[in-house]
């Protein structure tokens, strides 16, 4: 078991050694140049940053997050069912029942984000 | 017992990184600004070597010897972190894929693990940070509203990505990606049911949820690498480039080496899953002579090849969707048809017990 994840490792300390590396002959090879007060600015196409620096934003963007989390959660459930499917389904036909009441009754949940507007953009 | 183990996949691992993703990388952009050059009936860049085929080690040289510049209102730590945090992602992701059958007895896969496509997801889903923190780090207008769109763009369309494979592991019954590839060899490629026992009814049957499968997966890996017509997080004439504005030297350059190796890796998961991996109709695998197991792995990076050079001509051909667009099409549409996509498969699969 360990033996199968061992490349997994190690190829996680190349990406990390490689992604240090790029930034650090970039350090090393790159020139520095003087520092100004307009070069330090946040850039704003030319003009002189405004306002807040993060400015508000919707919250439509956390709704969806929300949502994200709950969905992903369902699929991650129906992998195991995927995987056992063909083998199951050969006994009768309750593993194919199973998903669908499990399925219609998230349904619901979508409905009514669907119904609250949770995913209507344009308000 | 473990020292062999270490040193062939370091071989592989250099091998594949260093010998094939990278240069595959450069040459893509090339690719990239060459033939966008073509479809708009320009010359690109044809200056630096033979037809500008040089013009990638030049870009490398250029963006290392650019100042390394941190601009004063940034978060240094995270700023320092988000290129490294873009790129790594799509590096490991391509250690489960198999890329060839074998090479003097040795699998041509990184690791091959038994939770294939559920380490493809986990470590591809991270990908989302490097964008997310790169945009709140540079503490200006435009990344930061690039990271908030490209965060809710993401996390949207993955969900289709997770239920469009799923028709394959209910065929399949394993998660292990070389089991994916062994099974289209001996059944015929998933969306192209001409290739192996095409006599079989059920086989034709089943091509129509795959090829809506392909469809909707093929979509979210347009929408989870940034792609035109999914490029908001850094749609030019909006943003200023979204959330790479404040960003310069290598640590731009690490965030498109994330954005091109995210395709590669994709293509790659896609040429997997759907078009036969490494089987050609005709080619034998590995274990009946080194030279066969050269011509899979040939034979694998060309169908990758094909789907980059796909993505490279939707990019030139669509245009861009509005944000609220996008997230009516990946909630309402794509999401609903991967669902009834898998009921449509265990359908079929009930009727008929293949």
């Amino acid at each position: 078991m360990a033996r199968d994840y061992l490349p997994l490792l190690l190829q996680i300390v190349v990406a990390i050694i490689f992604a240090a590396s790029a930034l650090g002959v970039s350090v090393l090879v790159g020139r520095t140049g003087k520092r100004t007060r307009a070069k330090d600015m946040a850039y704003e196409c030319g003009m002189i940053p405004q306002g807040e620096v993060q400015p508000r934003f919707s919250v439509k963007f956390y709704l969806v997050a929300m949502l994200f989390i709950l969905f992903d959660l369902e699929i991650v459930f129906m992998y195991p069912w995927a995987v056992v499917y063909k083998e199951q389904i050969a006994h009768g036909s309750t593993i194919f029942w199973s998903m669908l009441s499990f399925i219609a009754i998230l349904m619901v949940g979508y409905v009514y984000a669907l119904k609250k507007g949770a995913l209507n953009w344009q308000k | 017992m473990y020292s062999w183990l270490i040193l062939s996949s370091l071989a592989k691992i250099v091998g594949i990184l260093f010998v094939v993703i990278l240069p595959m990388v450069s040459y893509t952009v090339y690719a990239e600004r060459r033939v966008s050059a073509f479809i708009q009936d320009r010359p690109g860049p044809n200056r630096v070597g033979p037809a500008g085929l040089l013009q990638p080690i030049a870009d490398v040289v250029k963006l290392l010897i650019k100042e390394d510049f941190t601009p004063a209102g940034v978060n240094t730590f995270y700023y320092w972190l988000a290129p490294c945090l873009a790129m790594m992602p799509s590096i490991i992701t391509i250690a489960v894929v198999p890329f060839g059958s074998t090479l003097f007895d040795v699998p041509m896969v990184i690791a091959d693990v038994n939770i294939g496509i559920l380490w493809v997801f986990a470590i591809g889903s991270l990908g989302v940070y490097g964008i997310v923190i790169g945009g709140w780090a540079s503490n200006s207008k435009y990344p930061f509203l690039g990271g908030v769109r490209s965060s809710s763009q993401m996390i949207s369309y993955e969900l289709s990505l997770g239920l469009a494979v799923i028709p394959i592991f209910m065929l399949v019954g394993k998660l292990r990606l070389t089991d994916v590839v062994r099974y289209q060899i001996d059944h015929g490629w998933f969306i192209a049911p001409f290739i192996g026992d095409w006599a079989n009814p059920v086989k034709w049957l089943l091509a129509i949820p795959m090829l809506i499968s392909f469809f909707v997966f093929m979509v979210a890996m347009f929408a989870e690498t940034n792609r035109l017509p999914f490029d908001l997080p850094e749609a030019e004439q909006e943003l200023a480039g979204g959330y790479h504005t404040e960003y310069s030297s290598m640590k731009f350059a690490l965030f498109f080496l994330g954005e091109y190796t995210a395709m590669i890796a994709g293509s790659a998961v896609m040429v997997t899953l759907f078009l036969g991996g490494w089987h050609f109709p005709g080619i034998p695998d590995g274990s009946h002579g080194w030279i066969f197991g050269l011509t899979n792995i040939v034979v694998f990076f060309a169908k990758v090849t094909a789907l980059l050079f796909f993505f490279i001509w939707v990019r030139w051909t669509l245009p861009r969707f509005r944000y609220d667009q996008l997230m009516r099409l990946g909630w309402l549409f794509f999401f609903e048809l991967a669902l009834v996509n898998i009921f449509l498969v265990a359908g079929i699969l009930a009727c008929f017990h293949v």
